[in-house]
Order: C-alpha cells, then structure tokens, then sequence
C-alpha cells in the first residue's frame, strides 16, 4: 500500500519476567495496519496474539515489557510515548473490544455510566451532555431501548448485549483503530454474526481500521481483508485475506486450516499426519465386558431397542417468589407464577453405538437435558428409559448409589475446571473406579489407570501430574480417561472440545469417535458447533426454548435443514472461502 | 426494601431463642456457687441456704428458666448481684461507652489500613507493600494490653500529653446531657466544648490501642480484595479506555474491592464490642466487657446472660446493616434480597 500505515508494528518482542527468567512473548514480530483495513491476527493459546494488542495499547502485565522494536501509530511511537500521552490515546484514537463482555464490564456500575465515564474522560462530552451522548452510543450499536438499558448492570443484560455495550465503549470517542481481542468466543453463532456485522459495519462507516484478534479462521476470512499468522510468538505468514485461504504457504497456517471443520469433510480429514499408529493397540486389553446389573443384559437381547429413549422429558424450575418470607409466612402469597420450563416435553431416543448430537443455543435447554439424562437433576414430568429401566424414576441424589450410574458417564465442558486442582491425574481418573469399580489393591488400580490413559492417548508418565501441569488437550484426555473408566454404555458429551484450539480438537474428536468403535458406546453430544456436530453424530437434535425444532440424520437436518430456525444456524457460521 | 428486612429478622428469631436457652444452661452449668459467693467466706451453710432460697436458686432449673423468661419477656433481665442495679441500667450505661470506644477505633483502624491496603496493592512489591506487611503483623502480633500500657507510659508518664488514663472523663468534667450516650456526640450535641475535649482525651489512647490490634485483618483483607479486583477483566477494560489511574482505582477497583472488607470491618466490630476487656481494663474503661467478665467471676447470673443477649441482638442487628450496605454497594445483592 502506498500511503502510510496507521499502525506499524516493528521487530517488536515482548518479555515477561517470570521466575526461571524473562519467557520472550512475542518475538520480532512485523504487522502493519493501513487506514481503513481490517486485519486479522489468526493463532491457537499462547501464540502470542493478546500480548501484542496489549503491548499496542500499553496495557501488559505488570511483568511484560516490550524488550525490542517499534510501535508507531499515526507518527507516534507508542513504546516511547509517556503515560499521559498513552492515556489520552486510549479510548480516543485506538480502542479494544474484549472476550467474555460480561467481566470486561465494572459488575456493579450502571452501563450507561461506563459510557459517560470514557466520554468525559475524552472530554467528548460534558457533565450536561452526558447522558445524552451515552445513550446515543448505546443506540448506535443497536440496543433495543436504549434509555432503559442506560440505567442496567451488566448482569441484568445477556451476553450479547454486553458485547454491544462494549463495543459502545469503545467507539463512544470515534477512534481510528479498534482492536477486538476474541469478540464473539462464547457467543451464540447468532449472536456472533450479529455482533461482528456490526462491528464490521459501524467502523467502515467510519473510516476506522480494526486488528480482530480471533483463533477462527472462517471469522477471519469472512470478515477480514488481511491475516497475520503467528505461532508462539511470531507471524508465519501475512497475506490477503483471500490469498491464504487459497494457497496458504507456511505449514502451520496449512495444518491450522486443515484442523478447522468445514463441510464436505471427514474426521479423520481434521488430522494433518493420518492418525498415528496408536501406542495403545498391542497392549491395552480390551477390558472385560462391564458387570451387568441384574435382568437387563445389553447387548443381542435388546439389540432392537434404543439404548436411551427419553418420552416428553420436562424440567420445570419455579420462578424466584417475589412475595416476601413474611407474607408468606402470614399466608398472603400471591398466586404461583407458571413455573420456567426449561425442557418443555422433549422426546428422543439414542440407538447402541449411535452418536446423536444436541444442537442449539445458550439458553435452549440442552445442558438441561443432558443433566438431567446423566441423573445430576430430577426431571419434573416424562420417562428416561435407559435398557429398559426408568432411570428417569431414580431420585438423582440416590442415583449415584444405583448399578446404572457406572453406565452413563459425562465429559463436562472445560477440562480444568472439571478436574480437582488436588489430584493428580492418576487418581482423577480412578476415582469413578475407587467409588464404583469392583477393583482393589493399588497396582491394580495403577495398571487400569495406566491402561486408560494409553486408551485416550495420555503419555503414562504424564498420570502422576496435577492438572496444572497438564496443557489443555492432555487434560481432555483426562477427563474422557475418568469418563471410560467404568466401561460405560452412554456418555454425555457436554461441548467436550469447546474450551480446546482447533488442532487440539482435532485429535480429541478424533480420539472420540476410535474410542466409540472400540468400546461399544453410544454419545449424546452436546455442542453449539454445527460444523463439529456434522462431523461426528449420525443424528441430530435442533433444539430451541426447550422444545426440539428438527431432528434427524446429520446429512439431513445438516445438508437440507427443514425448519427456518436450522437455517438461521448455519448461515450464521463464517466459512473460510475454500 | 423494609420487607426485606422483616424478612430477615424473622429468620433471626429462633437462633435468639437458642442464645437464650445456651447462655441460660451454660451459666447454670459453671462452677461457682452465687450464694457462697455473696454469703462471703465465714458464713454458716445455713445462711448459704437461705441466701441461695432467697434468690431462687434452690428452686428445679426448668421454674427458674421459665420466670427468667417471663422477666424477659417484661424487658426485665434481671438484678445484677454485684452493682445492686438492674442489668438492663447497667448495660445502658456501660454499652455507649463500649460502643464509643470500639467505634473510634474501628475509625482511627480505618482511615489507616484502607489507604494503605489500596496503596500496597497498587504498588505491590514496593515499600508501602512491605510497610503495610510490617504494620499488619505487627499490629496482631503485640498484646493490647501491651499497647495500650506502652502508650500510657510514653504519653501519660514520660511526655504527660495525655490524661491519667481513668475512664471517659477526668474527675472534674461533668457528664454532657445523654442522648445518644456517646460522650463525643452528647457534648457536641449540648455544646459543652470543653468536655468534649475532655473526653477525647480520654479516649485517644484506648481507641488507638484497639485500632492498632485491628488494623490487620483490615489491611490484609483491603490489600487482598484490591489485587484480586485489579486483576479483573473490567478494570482492563478500564484501562483500556484511558481512564485516568485515580478512576480506575477510586470508582473501578475500590467499590468492587470493597465487598469482603465490609463483612471483616463487621466482624472486627462485633469482635471487639464484646471482646476488648483487656483495654478496658488497662483505661479503666466502664465498658460491657469488663462488666461481663467481672460478673462471671462472681457468678453473678443476671449480667452475663444480659451481656450475652445484648450481644447476640447486637450481632444480627450489626449483620443486617452489612447486609443492607452490600445491596448498597452491589446492585446483583439487591435482586436476591
């Protein structure tokens, strides 16, 4: 580009001190940002592409510094530039956008008071003209009654209206450069198009240049005009936007596109190297067919019947009284509410070996469901039948106690905080065996253990380690090793690889489905993902206000969705152009 | 709002029914026999018996709890053997005093340990870091009563700035007309300036003893809730937009942070009210304390379960107000109340 860039980025590094010394961050990296341009800088965790924004607005830790390099913007060298200087550009010439809008917000200020909060600080507004302006900001970003919102805490707001009122924040002054760290992750597909149309809208209205920080490389590729590869600390490759999609030229950004599910792919596409050999075949021992409980045997005698068939499941949850302890005490409580139905009369069923995917939004009621299937909560109205026994029937505080609990097993979401911080992983994973297992003695226990972990491709000399010790992938090994410890015949799946970078998912999805095979299980896979869904169910279960809008096969209601609202889904995943 | 908080004092009654029955049963339970005790050393086992019948004591506990309760139930809590007054006159004197006392030195602990707990977290590692490390443990680690004897030798006997440390006032001011019972406010109140000096004087070197003892958990509890909320998304966020350091500090992160001080500075409190005897003693301070631990040395049964009472009263009352300034300071509080 001929004319100067706006933002450019210079042979910066970024160093922490730690304390085994200074860890280099962000190595000489080069970006350049033109007026007006979109760019994207595209990596999985810990590569680096936070700390550059934060180095850019002069925000790092107390323990980073930039080490090397330049960051001039519009003229200015921002690594020179003095804190009063820094702080007037902040907020008024470059701005962020964060993750988790909810938290990025002051929890107990109203909204509309962060608004006049920057506004006066810029002196864009003054103690008179305020409000005025805050509320103009909020109707710029499209919120519904903006007077009213003026006045609400974030909590009082979903997150996708938090995302606007950030995103309020952060043009109140019209800057010239927006960063979006992560804008939409969390965020319904939905309410990520909403979000990031606006975004991309409100700044070319304005002439404004944009860096979007994201580890989606359809969000880059749809929304962006250039994108900046990095991997640990470093850029691998910049290019349009258009260009590396098409022909992508270093081998990270290849593998990185090759692990992002697409359509008209297959599992085992996700994988740059076939999947290796597995250590575990020759001796991991196929374990011994689960014990089972009395009567119904599984297997050939009711090879006909679904493993799971759940008829007009219904939670209802009360709503909060409004009428106080003493009027009820005195007998004045006002008429019941009509308790909140959160799963409103759902039926389906899960045939042995099959996986069915339950899709849809926060808020639809599928974790809901998946609880309440898995026996952690009580279902108000309907059946649970699972191999011809209504489990549905057991209170759910005597289900652990009951032969069926070691057949249904859970993966929860994020795999650090569904791992006891005090435990290793040797015992994380023996622990349903400890509890239920019919094993004893300790080196029985440590070779089962050890046996699982090489089932879900867990290095065994890593089980001795505590979670904090384990990377993000390694500890989802351990959470899927804990949930196949007990042979189970249905695991829930709850957004198993949500919390995971696509190259980690990769080989967790992966991992998954060769574990279906050889155990024999069955999965009800819970995700907002329709991309991840289609790759691994057979069927699939749209739900949406606690009712099912479309069920079928995962070509179906994938491919040819019937109802609007599946259309709506997937139209609203960003594609990378290929 | 205000069913709100009818609500919440419904729910405290039976844990004041419990306090009731306990303080009853435990006083009852101590070793010590109230009539010998008043019959003095030389009496005969027959003047013993007869005090013993003439204070019901002789009588089966469920018939002395039961005409306790009665008197309760009148607002009478009984005579207090040692003093000849009624305990609830007694508690009525001495409870201001104790109240005054406390107060201030929660006051003086304060306007120290929240600047400082800000100002460490904010400058975490440096020398205010290490000063306010130094002045927590300091602070927990010295005796009261040997501050408080430390202070009265430096500024009563060595320096003479200060007066003979003998209670509220010195022995030629007058009392101010009550109202609240708080010396500082009733003279200011009644305009008597001079005893208001006076009593201040009296009351700098206790309140300063107290308010070294509870500096601590209030520095650490300000420095620790002050680096958790800094390290917060929305004081990024803050940042971010440039504001000025003095607000992200002062509105951001200070309201945020205040939430677990509010409940220690609630805790100290309702600890001190009660538990600063040895500063009483020291200052020959009239406060419940004292008062308290003087009667179960005569076990004088009337004061203590009045004491304790008043002090369980004190605690829900004092839990309630937290609770109220946390919906005050929180707006997510609110929608649960």
């Amino acid at each position: 580009m001929a004319t100067i860039p706006l933002l450019e980025i210079r042979n910066l590094t970024v160093e922490f001190a730690t304390r085994r010394g200074a860890v280099q961050a962000v190595r000489s990296i080069d970006v350049s940002v033109a007026k007006g341009e979109t760019v994207a800088i595209v990596g999985e965790s810990g590569s680096g592409k936070s700390v550059t924004s934060y180095a850019v607005v002069r925000i790092l830790d107390r323990a980073g510094r930039v080490a090397e390099g330049s960051i001039s913007f519009s003229g200015v060298d921002l690594v020179a530039a003095n804190e009063t200087q820094m702080r007037d550009l902040r907020g008024r010439e470059i701005s962020m956008i964060f993750q988790n809008p909810r938290a990025a917000l002051n929890p107990i200020r109203k909204v509309g008071r962060q608004i006049e909060d920057v506004l006066l600080q810029h002196v864009q507004a003054t103690r008179a003209t305020a409000r005025e302006k805050a509320i103009e900001a909020l109707t710029r970003v499209r919120i519904a009654r903006p007077e009213e919102r003026y006045d609400a805490y974030p909590f009082e707001l979903s997150g996708g209206m938090c995302q606007r009122v950030v995103i309020a924040l952060a043009i109140a002054c019209q800057p010239q450069l927006l960063i979006a760290d992560e804008p939409t992750t969390g965020l319904d597909v939905t309410t990520q198009k909403a979000v990031m149309d606006l975004i991309v809208e409100l700044t070319r209205e304005r002439g404004m240049s944009t860096i979007l920080i994201t580890h989606d490389l359809g969000l880059a590729a749809a929304y962006c005009d250039k994108v900046v590869v990095m991997e640990k600390g470093q850029v691998v490759e910049t290019a349009a936007a258009g260009e590396i999609f098409r022909n992508p030229q270093h081998p990270y950004t290849r593998r990185l596109m090759q692990a992002t599910p697409r359509i008209g792919m297959s599992l085992a596409d996700l994988l740059t190297e076939p999947p290796k050999a597995e250590p575990a075949p020759k001796t991991a021992p196929q374990p011994p067919p689960a014990p089972t409980p009395s009567g119904a045997a599984p297997g050939e005698a009711a090879a006909g019947q679904p493993l799971l068939s759940v008829e007009a499941l219904v939670k209802e949850y009360p709503r909060p009284a409004t009428g106080a302890f003493l009027a009820r005490l005195m007998g004045k409580a006002e008429p019941e509410k009509p308790a909140f139905r959160a799963v409103d009369g759902i039926s389906f069923s899960i045939a042995r070996g099959e996986t069915l995917g339950l899709v849809g939004e926060s808020g639809c009621g599928k974790s809901t469901t998946s609880m309440t299937i898995t026996r952690l909560i009580d279902p108000s109205g309907g059946r649970i039948v699972f191999d011809g026994t209504d489990i549905g029937a057991i209170p759910a505080r005597q289900f652990a106690a009951s032969p069926q609990r070691r057949r249904i097993q859970m993966v929860f979401q994020d795999p650090t905080d569904s791992l006891n911080p005090r435990f290793t992983a040797e015992r994380a994973i023996a622990d349903p065996i400890m509890r239920m297992g019919a094993l004893s003695g300790r080196d029985a226990l440590r070779a089962r253990c050890e046996d699982l972990a090489r089932l879900v491709g867990l290095p065994v000399e890593l089980i001795d380690r505590f979670p904090h010790q384990l990377s993000g992938g390694q500890k989802a090994r351990v959470g899927i090793a804990r949930a196949i410890a007990l042979d189970p015949d249905l695991v829930i799946l709850d957004e198993p690889t949500a919390a995971l970078d696509v190259s980690v998912q990769a080989v967790v999805l992966n991992l998954l489905e060769e574990l279906k095979g050889r155990l024999g299980m069955s999965y009800l896979f819970v995700s907002h993902d329709l991309n991840v869904v289609r790759l691994l169910c057979d069927r699939v279960i749209v739900m949406r206000s606690g009712a099912i809008v479309e069920q079928g096969t995962a070509e179906e209601v994938l491919g040819n969705p019937r109802a609007e609202y599946t259309r709506e889904l997937l139209t609203a995943i960003p594609h990378p152009p290929m | 709002m205000l069913r709100m908080i009818g609500g919440r004092l419904m729910t405290t009654i039976p844990s004041v029914i419990g306090v009731i029955i306990v303080t009853f049963l435990l006083t009852r339970v101590l070793p010590g026999d109230t009539a010998a005790y008043f019959a003095g050393p030389a009496a005969t086992p027959q003047a013993i018996a007869e005090i013993r019948s003439k204070l019901g004591l002789d009588r089966p506990l469920p018939v002395q709890f039961v005409s306790y309760v009665t008197a309760l139930a009148k607002g009478d809590l009984g005579q207090s053997l040692t003093t000849g007054q009624s305990v609830t006159a007694d508690l009525a004197a001495r409870l201001p005093a104790s109240a005054e006392l406390t107060l201030a030195g929660l006051l003086l602990a304060m306007s120290v340990a929240l600047p400082l707990g800000v100002l460490a977290a904010v400058k975490q590692g440096s020398w205010i870091d290490h000063l306010c490390r130094v002045v927590a443990t300091a602070g927990v680690s010295l005796p009261v009563f040997f501050t408080g004897l430390l202070l009265v030798y430096v500024f009563y006997f060595l320096l003479g700035w200060s007066p003979a440390p003998l209670g509220r006032l010195d022995v030629f001011a007058s009392e101010p007309p009550r109202v609240t019972g708080l010396f500082l406010i009733d003279s200011l109140l009644a305009g008597h300036f001079e005893t208001f000096r006076a009593a201040l004087a009296q009351l700098i070197l206790p309140a300063v003893t107290l308010g070294i003892f509870s500096l601590a958990p209030i520095t650490r509890m300000t420095r620790a809730s002050m680096l958790a909320v800094l390290g917060a998304d929305f004081v990024r966020t803050a940042r971010a937009s440039g504001l000025t350091q003095a607000k992200v500090i002062g509105t951001y992160a200070f309201r945020n942070a205040m939430l677990p001080v509010v409940t220690t500075l609630g805790m100290v409190f309702s600890f001190l009210l009660g538990a600063n005897v040895l500063v009483e003693k020291v200052f020959a301070w009239p406060g419940v304390g004292s008062y308290a631990v003087e009667a179960l040395i005569a076990s004088d049964y009337a004061p203590i379960q009045g004491f304790v009472l008043t002090m369980a009263i004190l605690y829900v009352v004092l839990n309630l107000l937290i609770d109220l300034l946390y919906g005050v300071i929180d707006p997510r509080v609110r929608l649960e109340g």
